[in-house]
């Protein structure tokens, strides 16, 4: 007799205004399984999780939990039922602390010291370091989705569902991440898995069901695959590999020198003088786990935070530190953030308002909009990088993450910048666009753009850089050519260990 | 049973039908407190919604009071898009009424109205700026709340104004009445028709009506004002200033307020007396949040809010109810719209009683 499938879904089907999301999608997942589930941005698997998790309704299909037929009213109720799930868009309010966001989740019998007690506990056991009285808007994009999987695992879920749960952890962290999984599906849960790193897929998932276009194209054993022949399944040919020259940097195009900031808010972290120079021509690319400074760098970079001395950043040789973001864009500086809603773009607008964020092209003269060549404008784009949209006057929150990653990044190339700075450009992205992406980037490297690359991923940083820093407390290291860095260096690096030889680290 | 069921994106048809749907709602009300009270419902709803249409006159009362509440609403709508809570129109309304009035009261025989009426209204204009503008000050350099400063500061223009017709410019030869006397009539609006009271005012609201919808839709600097309000980060991030968004908005709020303090003591009225603050600052919030913060929706709300204001009065004489029954109206509608609004982002729908699952 074979086992009952811990969930089983038959011929679901999801219809949204302008896509058909779910197509008579069917699959099993056996108690015990870490179940992957691939597909490119858009192919329907957001959707297909929020079905089972009851934050959607599914326009037909049967769901199964354990055998018996279910409706999934709310994710209230996938709660009671066992389902917890790590959403990649998060679900956390800002205002309030991570005692009080996990809080709200659990049953109300609990008091919050003891939620706290409980989110101590578990962070212990799973190596998740979390301060539960931090406002959760001091937190950065890594440390919220610690917080996330903490919420799901204080369930005591029977499935779990992981929506990208790596794309913000280190290395180091993503072992660790994957010996808890493991754990827990040695303790009787099941997993199901969304992720765009095929290795990781293949290292971790016993089974892998493949989506394309919102139907169930394939389904396989990952560690019987290759990253190519998964990928193929995924997106139906491989992606476009990189081939990067060797750069000619030019003349510098922004200098930082001895740039020191006190933090802002009291989560935040106090920037040490640091030097750091992009000339023409380059890539120059920033590791380091989220929290350690990116943030408030960036914000002095970008313009958002004016109180460096003005001295302190350069920008072809002007002095730009106490500038706002609109002189710094005149100059030729273009910046893509890392958070896509609500910063890098407004989220209940249009992609053709949206472009009014950082492009005045359709402007004339005296503040006139012209809505036509604006139109035009988010056209091209749109074309150019190949985003799916509903079209111009799609909201930018109909679009997928990586849809509007690829906007987002076109909008800024498309200003033909003098210098790029890019925060996680690929973060929940998935390969296709990823390689699109990154491939735009080198493009403008070669072109003779200087960019600057902030990221947590090393298999990005040392794919797109010519040269790396890191980023540990607060302070920036040394620069070192892409040739000699290899990731066990920029790992120790990480932990701000940059001033003794590599040997001696362990 | 009823479930209420989040849509994937707002309903367009809601955003419209809401505000219908609410004034059906307020009038089903009205109804019932109609009866309550021991009157005629057909009686109390045509002395509401027939009595204000019935004449020119009539027609033309309803536009004298939907003016100066269009034109404070259109201010307060680009305040509310920058996320800005001018909550205190009704004292930008009435330093704009005691700023015109002390230049009114500088005209004489010979005056021109060519120059006297322009002055009289930039006056009014400048008296809402100054006051609005000490709450912007107060919010940008103190961060005081924008909402608590400019509602508490509609009792201090209440009282500059009690101050002033009760001392300096009480009229000497007023019968010790507190007032001013009368303006010059070089310093009276132009009235459009003999017979009845609408003046130029009208075209004023009107043509604010198209700047704002050019302002808010078709420029640049509009489209940035409202950032702050829908994505505050991604304001910031695109370089727009927060400081500067809440000086413009609260400064031609507070002037639009002011304008329409200008008008009403120039126009109608004709001199200032302490029943200047009628709640046209208060009910315009109404008026903006009913015409859904949209220069040609605020047109439409504008005159239904009027209708109440003469339907109030026209309770009071007619049928000898309290004329406190035009608050009761107003707040019928907004709290009706602020329900029927969860309609645009939900769906109502009839679901049997969910089976438990073991």
């Amino acid at each position: 007799m074979s086992p009952v499938p811990l969930l089983s879904l038959k011929g679901i089907r999801k219809q949204y205004p302008a896509v058909l999301a779910n197509d008579n999608i069917s699959l099993d997942v056996m108690p015990g399984q870490i179940h992957a589930i691939l597909g490119e941005n858009g192919a329907g698997k957001s959707t297909l999780m929020k079905i089972i998790f009851g934050a959607v309704q599914p326009d037909a299909g049967d769901i199964r939990f354990n055998g018996q037929a279910v409706t999934v009213r709310n994710p209230q109720q996938a709660r009671e039922l066992g389902i917890s799930m790590v959403f990649q868009h998060f679900s956390l309010f800002d205002t309030l602390s991570v005692a009080q966001n996990v809080w709200l989740g659990l049953d109300k019998s609990l008091s919050l010291a003891e939620v706290t007690q409980r989110i101590c506990d578990k962070a212990v056991v799973y190596g998740l370091d979390i301060e539960p009285e931090r406002p959760v808007h001091t937190l950065s994009v890594g440390e919220m989705q610690r917080v996330e999987i903490i919420r799901a695992l204080l369930c005591e879920p029977r499935l779990l569902i992981l929506d990208e749960p790596t794309s913000v952890l280190t290395p180091q962290a993503v072992d660790k991440l994957f010996d808890v999984l493991r754990q827990l599906v040695a303790e009787g849960c099941s997993i199901l898995y969304i992720s765009h790193k095929l290795h990781e897929i293949r290292a971790l998932c016993t089974h892998c069901t493949v989506l394309r276009a919102g139907r169930v194209s394939g389904t396989c054993i990952p560690s019987e695959e290759t990253n190519a022949s998964l990928s193929q399944m995924m997106i139906g040919s491989e992606p476009p590999a990189l081939n990067p020259k060797v750069s000619q940097p030019g003349a510098v195009v922004l200098e930082v020198r001895q740039l020191q900031l006190s933090r802002q808010d009291p989560f935040g972290m106090n920037l040490s003088p640091m030097d750091l120079h992009v000339r023409q021509g380059e890539i120059v690319g920033i590791a380091g786990v989220s929290g350690n400074g990116q943030r408030e760098l960036l914000y002095a970079l970008s313009g958002e935070d004016t109180r460096a001395p003005a001295d302190s950043i350069r920008l072809l040789g002007q002095a730009v530190g106490s500038q706002g973001p609109t002189q710094r864009r005149a100059l030729g500086l273009h910046f893509v953030p890392d958070e896509r809603l609500g910063r890098g773009a407004v989220p209940s607008l249009s992609l053709v308002h949206n472009l009014l964020l950082t492009r005045s092209d359709a402007i004339n003269g005296v503040g006139w909009i012209d809505m036509n060549a604006l139109k035009t404008q988010a056209e091209s784009i749109i074309n150019r990088y190949q985003v799916k949209a509903g079209g111009a006057h799609a909201l930018a929150q109909s679009l997928s993450g990586g849809n509007l990653q690829k906007y987002i990044v076109g909008r800024e190339i498309d200003a033909a910048p003098k210098l790029l700075i890019v925060s996680q450009p690929t973060w929940g992205v998935d390969v296709g666009a990823s390689a699109q992406i990154r491939g735009a980037l080198l493009a403008l490297r070669d072109a003779g753009c200087a960019v600057l690359v902030v990221s947590e991923e090393l298999d990005e940083l040392f794919e797109l850089s010519d040269r790396m820093h890191v980023i540990a407390q607060g302070r920036l290291s040394p620069s070192i050519n892409r040739a000699d860095a290899h990731v066990a260096l920029i790992g120790s690096w990480m932990s701000g260990l940059w001033n003794q030889p590599a040997g001696k680290v362990n | 049973m009823l479930k209420l069921e989040a849509r994937p994106q707002p309903s367009g048809f809601w955003r419209i039908a809401s505000p219908l749907l609410a004034l059906v709602l307020t009038v089903v009300i009205g109804v019932v407190l109609f009866l309550a009270l021991g009157k005629d419902p057909v009686q109390g709803l045509k002395v509401f919604f027939w009595e204000p249409i019935r004449s020119a006159y009539a027609l033309g009362e309803l536009v004298v009071k939907a003016t100066p509440l269009l034109i404070i609403a259109l201010g307060l709508a680009l305040c509310f898009r920058s996320n800005v809570w001018n909550i205190g129109a009704e004292g930008q309304y009435v330093m704009g009424a005691v700023f015109a009035t002390g230049v009114a009261l500088m005209a004489d025989k010979a005056s021109s109205p060519w120059v006297m009426v322009p002055l009289v209204l930039l006056a009014g204009v400048l008296g809402g700026m100054v006051w609005a503008g000490l709450t912007a000050f107060l919010r940008d350099r103190f961060h005081a709340n924008e909402i608590l400063v400019s509602l508490m500061l509609v009792y201090v223009a209440i009282m500059v104004l009690g101050y002033l017709v009760y001392g300096p410019w009480k009229d000497p030869l007023g019968y010790n009445f507190p007032q001013t006397k009368t303006f010059e009539a070089a310093t009276q609006i132009p009235r459009l028709f003999k017979g009845s009271r609408i003046n130029m005012g009208v075209f004023l609201a009107l043509l604010g009506v198209l700047l704002l919808w050019v302002f808010l839709f078709r420029t640049r600097a509009g489209w940035a004002q409202q950032i702050g309000g829908l994505a505050p980060h991604a304001a910031r991030y695109a370089g727009f200033s927060s400081s500067r968004a809440i000086w413009l908005a609260l400064l031609v709020s507070g002037g639009a307020a002011g304008l329409a303090g200008a008008l009403e003591v120039a126009g109608p009225i004709g001199q200032l007396t302490p029943y200047i603050p009628v709640g046209y600052g208060f009910a315009a919030i109404i008026v903006a949040f009913v015409g859904r913060l949209h220069p040609a929706g605020m047109v439409f709300s504008a005159v239904l809010m009027s209708m109440f204001y003469i339907g109030g009065e026209l309770a009071q004489s007619r049928l000898g109810l309290p004329k406190s029954l035009t608050g009761v109206f107003q707040g019928l509608l907004l709290f009706s719209l602020l329900a029927c609004d969860v309609l645009m982002n939900y769906r109502l729908r009839w679901v049997p009683k969910r089976v438990e699952v073991a």
